[in-house]
């Protein structure tokens, strides 16, 4: 795994003066005024109303964001990979889903912008639980015990209704009415900023965490364990710690899921939700710190946007995954910061015509793709319902061979081309690499 | 004592199938260090596989071109992915499988559809064997257990008897001093997989029809070989058999225990009912907790005994 990339970041806030602050912070404040401006761009004049999908779908990349990250905080920072980070997600949402319950019922009080706070305390407290015997192991079989866990964890939810509603799940309603800026939450849009708030929040505690000794001593056991044995401290501890703060985070994230849906159902903490999170980090990049954000926010997109498409948009996100571990194992965010050294010495502009060139077949194969899985899911699902396949006004009948024809035609021809290409790309960018250091060598 | 007996059987029937799936996945996660999480998918293609050919073919083609298909899945997952992603380590790996996995329940759902195919089991076999206290011992168990016997055997002998077989256990405790005697590791890699594939399509194939033919099967069954595993002890093909066979048995008894822990309360006098403290925790019956029983060893296991029951090595 890469290094954990520093500098730039909220750190600037607590080190620098107020200029070199906002220089520094320059690409988070731009995430913000996007996460703020955001609604706005799709509000509806005629009606005077937010696009309730819009929103809706920029509170889920909020929270999401949120489990991305504290995943990442086991992941990325200490090189523990969990199969049953959700675990701790969906258990903060049920501790808040009952205090919102318990608000309403008024026998205690809290105000509404507090409340994920509740989360976080009940993820923090089931990590401090499930983390001792779960850290007392690293690397593959930490994998397992978490694997294992999630699946108890699932199962137990599914037996005591008490605490866990069953199959039905714990509704709420975020409508208290004990709100400190005397907002009702009753309209989506509102919800909405209290998610960026909290959102902006949890991320800049994950920042500073990173900053203190038990974020460093995390990056070193993930490193070299034996090593950061030797220094003194204890692996396991480092670990354990490590562990239970990301259950806080993931359990704010399960807060905030709580009050955008108002219910909290066994799914939150159930093993797919896990592997969103891994997913998610991966895809953004495990390696830096600002990754996961890109993931969750590219997953969520796909999960929303797609799957208004086509039912089959997992399928999508798989092959994107093993894309990604197979050919750039930094994420998206490694991708991104290969091209550093090449843009240090302004040569960017002599990637565009390779770049170009890998475009037409790579975008051929993926037409390809795209259509053998659409035809595969219309056979199986869209036939059921009836449906007729569309395509550019004209109408395909899938059950014959010639569609299927072309596009496995399109797939493997593209994905020829596509290597061909490649490779040609790959001279480019090795000779700027080397210029590259050759520069930097000098200078 | 009947149900006792015939309970022993199911869970010979049920502990030789994981076997089947398990002896793959040991040799693959000891070998090359790889916790597969696409083997138990594997199983299911193999199952699915299994389907369509016997719609055309007949169950007995099915029988040995199914685990062929997902011998060449195998070897293509290992050449062209496993192969490349090991360069950037275990846990790279590990996720690749993950990928692998979670695209074939996908792909799965896609081509065969959501809900269970009708996979049955051949009218050949269809009739009961033998009887015992009344109740039938079906032909189809029988098969099953004669199958996953004669690839245990068959295992047993390719291992402990080929060349190929002596190289693989070397390779198994000392893949470096393997490779530095001129034994080509990758290519043995690739036949472990790709074997360890076949086995696991085979289970699918004579486990489909006895259970169930759906895209979640994948799901049910890969933790349970992983316990299996684990149990067994990295290394160990024997370990692996008795936890196999310990798995399928406590598994099958766990399943005709009818009773909770409130009911072993109140034949010691305490009586309990809903309103008591833990009421919910204590009415659950056994056969319940039995699907969570895995899990639970599991996590024992890689807490006090990392290495497993006869395993060599730390997981």
């Amino acid at each position: 795994m890469s290094t954990q990339t520093s500098g730039a970041g909220i750190g600037g806030l607590v080190t620098g003066g107020a200029g070199v602050a906002l220089r520094r912070n320059a690409l988070w404040l731009i995430c913000l005024a996007i996460a703020l401006v955001m609604p706005w761009l799709f509000f509806d004049f005629t009606t005077g109303r937010h696009s309730g999908f819009v929103v809706s779908m920029l509170s889920q990349m909020g929270l999401m964001i949120v489990l991305a990250m504290s995943f990442n905080m086991l992941m990325g920072q200490a090189g523990l990979l969990s199969f049953g980070h959700a675990v701790f997600f969906g258990f903060g949402g049920y501790c808040t889903a009952h205090a919102l319950n318990a608000i309403k019922a008024e026998t205690m009080w809290l105000p509404v912008e507090l409340v994920p706070l509740v989360g976080g305390a009940g993820g923090l407290v089931f990590a401090l639980v499930l983390g001792y015997p779960a850290t007392k192991q690293r690397a593959t079989a930490f994998a397992m015990i978490t694997l294992a866990i999630g699946e108890l964890v699932t199962a137990c939810a599914l037996m005591f209704k008490l605490f866990f509603g069953g199959e039905g799940g714990v509704s709420t309603d975020r409508m208290i009415d004990t709100s400190l800026f005397g907002f009702s939450y009753s309209q989506s849009i509102q919800v909405y900023y209290l998610v960026v708030a909290w959102t902006v929040i949890a991320v800049a505690l994950m920042w500073l965490q990173t900053q203190t000794p038990l974020g460093r001593m995390a990056n070193a056991c993930r490193d070299n364990f034996e090593r950061a044995q030797f220094v003194g401290y204890d692996p396991r501890r480092v670990r354990y710690w490590q562990f239970a703060l990301s259950g806080f985070f993931a359990g704010i994230g399960g807060a905030l899921y709580a009050l955008v849906y108002e219910i909290v159902t066994f799914d939150t903490l159930a093993a797919p939700m896990s592997g969103n999170a891994l997913l998610m980090a991966y895809i953004g990049g495990a390696g830096g710190f600002f990754g996961p954000v890109l993931g969750a926010i590219l997953v969520v997109l796909l999960q929303s946007g797609v799957s208004l498409l086509s039912s089959a948009w997992l399928v999508y996100v798989g092959v994107l995954f093993i894309i990604m571990v197979m050919f750039a194992p930094g994420g998206m965010i490694g991708l991104i910061g290969a091209h550093k050294p090449i843009a240090r010495i302004g040569r960017l502009r002599a990637l565009m015509v390779p770049y170009a060139r890998m475009l037409v077949p790579a975008l051929l194969a993926l037409l390809g793709f795209v259509l053998l899985v659409e035809f595969a899911t219309f056979m199986t699902i869209g036939a059921a319902q009836g449906k007729k396949f569309k395509l550019f006004a004209g109408e395909l009948d899938p059950a014959t061979a010639l569609p299927w024809l072309i596009a496995g035609g399109a797939l493997v021809l593209g994905g020829l081309w596509l290597r061909r290409e490649a490779r040609a790309f790959r001279v480019v960018w090795d000779g700027l690499m080397a210029e590259a250091k050759a520069r930097g060598a000098a200078a | 004592m009947e149900v006792f007996l015939v309970s022993t059987l199911n869970g010979l029937v049920y502990g030789m199938l994981l076997f089947m799936l398990a002896s793959g996945l040991t040799l693959i996660f000891s070998m090359m260090g790889v916790l597969n999480f696409a083997h138990a998918s594997i199983y299911m293609l193999g199952a699915y596989f299994a389907y369509d050919i016997s719609r055309t073919l007949g169950f007995w083609s099915a029988l040995v071109l199914a685990p062929a298909l997902c011998f060449l899945v195998g070897a293509v997952v290992e050449m062209y992915g496993l192969r490349r992603v090991h360069r950037n380590g275990h846990i790279a790996e590990l996720l690749f499988t993950f990928g692998i996995a979670f695209i074939i329940e996908k792909a799965v759902q896609m081509i065969w559809g959501l809900l269970p195919v009708p996979y049955r089991v051949p009218a050949v076999l269809d009739l009961p064997l033998f009887t015992i206290y009344g109740t039938n011992f079906h032909a189809y168990r029988g098969f099953m257990l004669l199958i996953s016997v004669l690839m245990f055997v068959a295992i047993w002998l390719g291992l402990t008897r080929t060349r190929i077989g002596m190289v693989i256990q070397a390779a198994l405790t000392h893949p470096e001093m393997a490779s530095a005697l001129g034994h080509n590791v990758p290519r043995i890699f690739t036949l472990v997989f790709a074997s360890g594939a076949a086995l696991a399509g085979l289970a699918g194939v004579i486990g489909g029809n006895y259970f169930v033919t759906e895209p979640s099967m994948a799901y049910t069954m890969g933790p349970i070989v992983f316990v299996v595993v684990v149990f067994g002890g990295l290394g160990s093909l024997a370990g692996c058999f008795i936890a196999s066979l310990f798995m399928g048995l406590v598994q099958t008894y766990a399943v005709v225990i009818d009773y909770s822990l409130a009911d072993l309360l109140t034949s010691a006098g305490v009586a309990i009912n809903t309103a008591s403290p833990w009421a919910e925790i204590l009415t659950v019956p056994i056969p319940r907790i039995g699907a969570l029983l895995p899990f639970l060893l599991l996590i024992l296991i890689l807490l006090f005994r990392p290495r497993g029951l006869l395993g060599t090595r730390d997981t």
